[in-house]
């Protein structure tokens, strides 16, 4: 089926995500969508599945004008989505999920799940899935899950359909195989728009590629056009993606973890017997895909995993069991991988946000007191410092873009004495001058000899920062490399395989 | 990517993760605090004589079963030990990395309340029919209120007014079957106006609550504490004002009779417990089966449990959240309304001011206990009935033990429940998030 | 990763690419923008709004309105005077039964009423800053009344059973009270942090076990019981404990008021000013992110239970030893802890918000007492006028509808929902 967009504009209050995009996908194509996170990829493709309204501009299938007035009626058209994240009920089983909203039933009110399950069997036979109709969702690896929103989608004869930046969560293997499908779903006549941001899949994937940048359509390029091309394309402006840095000047063993396992409220090991050093002066990037332990590895760093086993030590001092407290007494800064949930109270101002951490005394609080004149001096002093684009120190965090939020965290951390630095994807949904800002100042912590450790799922940043870079898989080290480590290394280790020579 | 060939997979099961088992206390805990108080019981406060179960509803059932005896000390002693080798078999099984059955924890509860019913009634005789019959009365409306509190919260609305969707139907139907029947003379028309109007008010403020919650993103708990002072407030003034000067029209209500079915009230202890009952309590059978079997197998409970897990999951494959859910809280304000007749023209009496007199909270307690099923909510509600009831049956035959201390049982028991052994079940995951398209 | 999606509906502007600052609009302009949009005028409003639903109740069940009705179409205007009459009648009485009453000869008489109000307004507002103050740390304690209870319990006892010195007698018992209070405070606020139980559930619970509780205690000779009656009811507290008041100027009033005026000036100090306070808020506003910055949550919830049911105890305290001082029964609450929570919502859970928020509800109580002996209207409409005026304050969308004002959320700008957030559990 042909898919056409004409002139959509789409609106939040001031805001214009959409300003006037057209887009044509033909019957059979992998179209893909490139643009940075914020550049209104999600919001079109909300548009387009009935789940937000246009403002202005017209959709159209094989020729027809179409009016959705909610996802039901995108989907009665033939259009379906694989959403980036899951729209799945995590208790439903597999066939319960498949069949919601179009559902089979046995008299009108009885739910006839072995029809459900046939529908799953018999796609999944299509394509080549190894799904059981009758798993729980919730205990589905991610791959799996994806698969069942695929299924979800051709159940209901889909003919045009959106994958939402469906990599994120896959690890090289699993990206791979989605290729794989997409190729054999459009070669079945499915029309597939394919948004992403991932340079690499666009060109191994896409029949055609359209660019866009801050809600606007900035052009259309071939699958054949370079990485550095499609980037500038995408950002506006010739991109760097390595960091200035120096040869680290290492110092003694700072931080030191030998054995730690940290089990959740299920009993599993999500964090699996792991062992690594990192010195003063040194950033120990930890890679690997989103979900394979790197976020309860940081939260037991800091004390905030309750279930946690083995040792971590720093500078001497046994911190396993300590409190967060007592870990930010002994000069542990961190900034968490989701701020706005565990870093920011978005309710509070910036400077209050500023002595988050440091409420129980000097020298922001005297005599169980707020010395607010204190407070605002310091917190003036860190905004102008940071480059915090704000109305004043009194605005609310939740007002902040995420680039200037996370500045905030920054400030926040890097003003006290540091004895080490804990980033979580410390530039996720940032945009790109405060990447870069960040970034500068993470290498300065650094050099200031402070050892590092940097936790990000994007290769990129990772092999932009790290002086050795550590790669987790379900849990467990896969292994210890040189930060020079070329990317399909670091990719096959992403994906649990350890290649020869390389040290665990 | 094919650059390096030789290469080992790390871990053999890629999709598993290594698990361990996390243990917990809570129930070894709460098995040695009530074997504790059985006890306490037996070492400082024994009691003479035996104890007599009386199964039979009256000496003219058609099948007549003999009397129970029990010498009460002995009895208590014997249960004493059950209950401490309980406890030590669920030391063992954490201390080994199992869990504490469920099975354990009935039969465990089934023993302490038969040793302290034995104990209580020492030289008495517990009238055992009497005793069920009135706690499935007492439940009734706590279990039409559970029902309502399952299916708003599984839709993901959090309804704390069940209280005073209880009293809307409690006065709704006092006021309609009495105005019927003293128009009409027919009671059967008037029972089914008390009914019918009772639904139609226990709707009306479930829609009130669902607007608030749903149109004005007001938080759920705070519409539902508010709503209960509004219905009292508004129940209160019409009493005083209306109904009280004009009792006899307004305030007379009919009284549903009791409908033996027959065959089915001859079985012995079943009999006359379950169908000896009024068409309230049959109605209330139904509802259970009906919200059961409707939650779980049918397209209107897939597409409302959806909507109370994922409401944006239900939203991108065509359901409308907001509508589900207004109009299910609406749904299930009929049934707590239905329950609110229990108070009036199911037991005969008049309406009065406050009448509910905390049922709904209670009933709250029961979905809350009961885990958002409402098989199990209704089996809590009943535990409440039974609670209650048996303050009323041991204030009778001379019960040692305060009756204030029965009357809180319940409470204490939900307390207990919510802190303990429920703590790990999950309740619906939307439940009282509104929902926000842009 | 953050483009928006349909539930989080706001991405903010990116604020690199724009200038910071806006130009910015009239001062005139934003004046009247944030009388007609902002929360003042809404909660004017809806309490005008609440009124009107209530002189609604008040003309319709008036027998002289009904009777006027029944000819309506032969002269109208007896309906309408009828209405007048009794709508006007009732809230003149409300007026006079709260403010000043306008029948009596001296200033000092006319003026009862309104230290009536005061001594209503008293519990109001420390009930109401005990929840208002749970609010605040995203907790909904519903247990005003057992609270009330247990510490009207202990301060009674202390009052009428020990011999103490004047003053100091007074001292002991509203500490004791107090600490009655924060003890049954504590036990939900200890049972969330350890367990998880949910304050919501907990505190309604431990209502009934208060009552019930009490109850026991009340008709247990040796206990709370007054020796040598058989009513469920204590003796009268000794004068030595009883807080110093204006009984022989004829008048209510009591040291309890100026007791929750500190407790105002306390709280606001605690919320805006000191580092628990802080922790308080931020805790509140996200648990996770404060757990993360290394505030103790846990013992955050013990302590604001602690706090708010200390001040539920003072209102429990002040019925004992200022308004009832002839002994108590379980009815000692009288509903307080339920009003305390309209007061905290209608008060915006700020300190001088309760305050007001208090004074006003008291003034409904005071009047609405004499309204039901001058007029015949029951009391129970202020309930029914108390929980409108909350819906409405609820949901300003509403009241903007029914007023048709501009509505100010251009962007998107909700109200601060109240209780929401829960640390998730690991």
């Amino acid at each position: 089926m042909k898919l056409e967009l004409r002139g959509i504009t789409k609106r939040f209050g001031s805001l214009v995500a959409n300003d006037h995009i057209d887009l044509t996908v033909e019957a059979g194509e992998i179209h893909c969508l490139l643009g940075e996170n914020g550049a209104g990829k999600s919001t079109l493709m909300n548009v387009l599945y009935g789940l937000y309204q246009a403002d202005e501009g017209e959709i159209l299938l094989d020729d027809v004008v179409q009016h959705f007035s909610g996802p039901g009626d995108a989907m009665a058209a033939g259009i379906g989505m694989v959403h980036q994240h899951f729209m799945l009920i995590p208790v439903f089983t597999v066939a319960e999920n498949v069949m919601l909203g179009n559902e089979a039933t046995k008299g009108g009110i009885f739910l006839d799940l072995n029809a459900a399950r046939a529908k799953v069997r018999e796609i999944s036979r299509r394509f080549g899935f190894d799904v059981d109709p009758d798993a729980l969702v919730d205990e589905l690896p991610v791959g799996v899950q994806q698969r069942v929103e695929i299924i979800k989608a051709l159940s209901r004869d889909a003919r045009v359909l959106v994958f939402d930046e469906p990599t994120a969560v896959l690890t090289p293997q699993e990206t791979d195989e989605l290729m794989q499908i997409m190729r054999q779903l459009r070669d079945a006549g499915t029309s597939i728009v394919f948004i992403t941001h991932k340079l690499r899949e666009v060109r191994e994937v896409a029949d055609r590629i359209t660019v866009i940048r801050l809600g606007k359509v900035v052009g259309e390029a071939s699958p054949t056009a370079s990485n550095t091309e499609l980037a500038s394309l995408m950002v506006g402006r010739a991109v760097e993606l390595t960091v200035h840095k120096n040869p680290p000047q290492l110092g003694d063993e700072a931080l030191v973890v030998e054995g730690l396992t940290v089990v959740d409220h299920i009993g599993q090991l999500v964090v699996n017997d792991v062992s690594f050093e990192v010195r003063k002066g040194e950033i120990l990037a930890i890679a690997g895909v989103q979900g394979n332990g790197q976020t309860e590895l940081t939260e037991a760093l800091v004390g905030l995993q309750p279930r946690v086993r083995g040792s971590i030590r720093l500078n001497g001092e046994e911190l396993t069991t300590a409190s967060v407290q007592r870990i930010l007494d002994e000069g542990v800064g961190f900034v968490p991988e989701d701020r706005n949930e565990d870093g920011l109270v978005g309710a509070f101002t910036i400077a209050e946000n500023l002595m988050l951490d440091r409420s129980a005394g000097a020298p922001f609080v005297k005599a169980g007191t707020i010395q607010r004149g204190t407070l605002a001096e310091f917190a003036r002093e860190k905004v102008k410092e940071f480059d915090v684009r704000t109305q004043g120190i009194d605005e609310q965090v939740r007002q902040l873009s995420g680039g200037n939020a996370q500045k905030v965290v920054l400030a926040r951390e890097l003003s006290r004495e540091l004895s080490l630095l804990v980033a979580a994807q410390p530039t996720r949904g940032v945009d790109v001058g405060s990447i870069e800002f960040i970034h500068k100042r993470i290498v300065e912590t650094r050099d200031s000899g402070v050892p590092v450790v940097v936790v990000s799922t994007e290769l990129d940043e990772v092999v932009a920062l790290a002086d050795r870079i550590m790669v987790m898989y379900r849990g467990r080290v896969v292994g210890i490399v040189p930060g020079t480590t070329p990317r399909d290394v670091l990719g096959l280790m992403m994906a649990g395989e350890q290649p020869e020579g390389a040290a665990a | 990517m094919t650059t390096v060939t030789e290469h080992h997979q790390v871990s053999p099961q890629p999709d598993a993760l290594a698990t361990t088992v996390v243990t917990s206390w809570k129930a070894p805990i709460a098995f040695a605090v009530f074997t504790l108080a059985a006890l306490a019981l037996a070492v400082f406060a024994p009691r003479e004589g035996d104890t007599t179960y009386r199964l039979n509803a009256s000496d003219k059932d058609a099948i007549i079963i003999a009397n129970i005896s029990v010498p009460a000390m002995p009895a208590l002693w014997v249960v004493v030990v059950l209950l401490l080798l309980a406890t030590a078999f669920s030391v063992w099984l954490v201390t080994q990395k199992r869990r504490v059955p469920l099975w354990l924890i009935v039969v465990f509860a089934i023993v302490f309340l038969f040793g302290f019913l034995t104990w209580a009634g020492a030289g008495a005789m517990l009238p055992m029919i009497n005793l069920l019959y009135g706690s499935l009365s007492l439940a009734v409306p706590l279990i039409f209120g559970a029902l309502t509190g399952v299916i708003g919260e599984r839709v993901g609305v959090i309804n704390i007014g069940i209280e005073g969707q209880l009293l809307a139907g409690a006065f709704t139907s006092a006021v309609t079957a009495s105005v019927v029947m003293s128009s009409t003379g027919s009671m059967g028309l008037a029972l089914l106006a008390g009914v019918i109007g009772a639904m139609i008010a226990g709707a009306l403020v479930g829609m009130v609550l669902a607007a608030f919650a749903i149109k004005y993103f007001v938080d759920q708990v705070i519409v539902g504490v508010v709503l209960n002072v509004l219905v009292t407030g508004l129940t209160s003034f019409f009493f005083s004002q209306v109904l009280a000067p004009n009792a006899a029209v307004l305030n007379s209500p009919p009284r549903f009779p009791r409908l033996p079915i027959p065959f089915l009230s001859e079985i012995p202890i079943i009999g006359p417990v379950l169908f000896r009952q009024t068409l309230i309590v049959y109605l209330m059978y139904l509802a259970v089966i009906v919200v059961f079997i409707g939650l779980f197998k049918t397209r209107w409970g897939l597409r409302l449990r959806a909507v109370g897990e994922h409401p944006q999951a239900a939203d991108t494959v065509g359901i409308n959240v907001n509508r589900t859910r207004f109009w299910n809280v609406a749904l299930a304000g009929t049934i707590a309304g239905l329950g609110g007749t229990f108070f009036t023209i199911g037991s005969g009496i008049a309406f009065n001011k406050e009448m509910t007199a905390g049922a709904g909270f209670i009933a709250l307690a029961a979905v809350i206990f009961g885990g958002w099923d409402p098989i199990r909510a209704t089996l809590a509600a009943l535990l409440f009935g039974f609670a209650s009831n048996l303050q009323n049956t041991l204030s009778v035959i001379g019960s040692p033990v305060p009756s204030e201390f029965m009357l809180m049982l319940p409470y204490l028991v939900t307390i207990i429940a919510v802190a303990g052994l429920v703590g790990k079940v999950r309740g619906p995951a939307a439940a009282g998030k509104p929902y926000i398209k842009s | 990763m953050s483009e928006p999606q349909p539930k989080t509906s706001t991405t903010p502007r990116d604020t690199t690419t724009v200038p910071a600052q806006a130009p910015e609009p009239s001062r005139w302009h934003q004046t009247f923008q944030k009388i007609t949009t902002g929360n003042a005028l809404i909660s004017v409003l809806s309490v005008l709004l609440a009124l009107v639903v209530g002189a609604i109740m008040i003309a319709f069940t008036d027998e002289d309105v009904q009777k006027a009705a029944g000819y309506f179409f032969a002269r109208p205007g007896d309906t309408f005077a009828a209405i007048w009459q009794s709508v006007s009648g009732a809230y003149s009485a409300l007026f006079q039964g709260s403010i000043y009453n306008f029948r009596r000869d001296s200033f000092a008489a006319g003026i009862k009423p309104l230290t009536e109000t005061l001594t209503f307004a008293t519990p109001l507002i420390a009930g109401g800053l005990g929840v208002g103050l749970a609010f605040r740390v995203g907790m909904f304690n519903i247990g005003g009344r057992g609270q009330m209870l247990i510490a009207a319990s202990v301060a009674g006892w202390l009052a009428f059973g020990f011999e103490l010195p004047w003053g100091l007698h007074m001292l002991v018992a509203l500490v004791g009270g107090l600490l009655g209070g924060a003890l049954w405070g504590g036990i939900a606020g200890l049972l969330k942090a350890k367990t998880g139980a949910h304050e919501v559930i907990v505190t309604i619970m431990l209502n009934f076990v208060a009552f019930y509780l009490v109850s026991w205690l009340l008709r247990t000779p040796g206990l709370l019981q007054a020796p040598g009656s058989s009513n469920p009811k204590t003796p009268p507290m000794k004068d030595t404990a009883i807080f110093w008041n204006l009984k022989e100027y004829g008048y209510n009033l009591h040291l309890g008021f100026v007791i929750v005026v500190a407790a105002t000036v306390l709280v606001w100090w605690i919320l805006s000013r000191s580092s628990l306070g802080f922790r308080f808020r931020a805790v509140g506003e996200n648990p996770n992110a404060a757990r993360v910055a290394g505030i103790n949550v846990p013992s955050i919830y013990v302590y604001a239970m602690l706090i708010s049911g200390a001040l539920l105890g003072l209102a429990g305290v002040n019925q004992v030893l200022g308004t009832v001082t002839t002994g108590f029964t379980a009815g000692i609450d009288a509903g307080v802890g339920f009003d305390a929570i309209t007061v905290a919502l209608l008060g915006r859970s700020t300190p001088w918000g309760i305050f007001a928020a208090g004074l006003l509800f008291g003034a409904f109580k005071a009047g609405g007492y004499s309204m039901q002996a001058a007029e015949g209207v029951p009391v129970d409409i202020v309930l029914v006028v108390q929980s409108l005026i909350v819906l409405f304050i609820a949901a300003p969308p509403l009241v903007r509808t029914i007023f048709r004002l501009p509505d100010p959320s251009r962007g998107p700008k909700r109200p601060r929902p109240i209780v929401t957030k829960e640390v998730t559990a690991k």
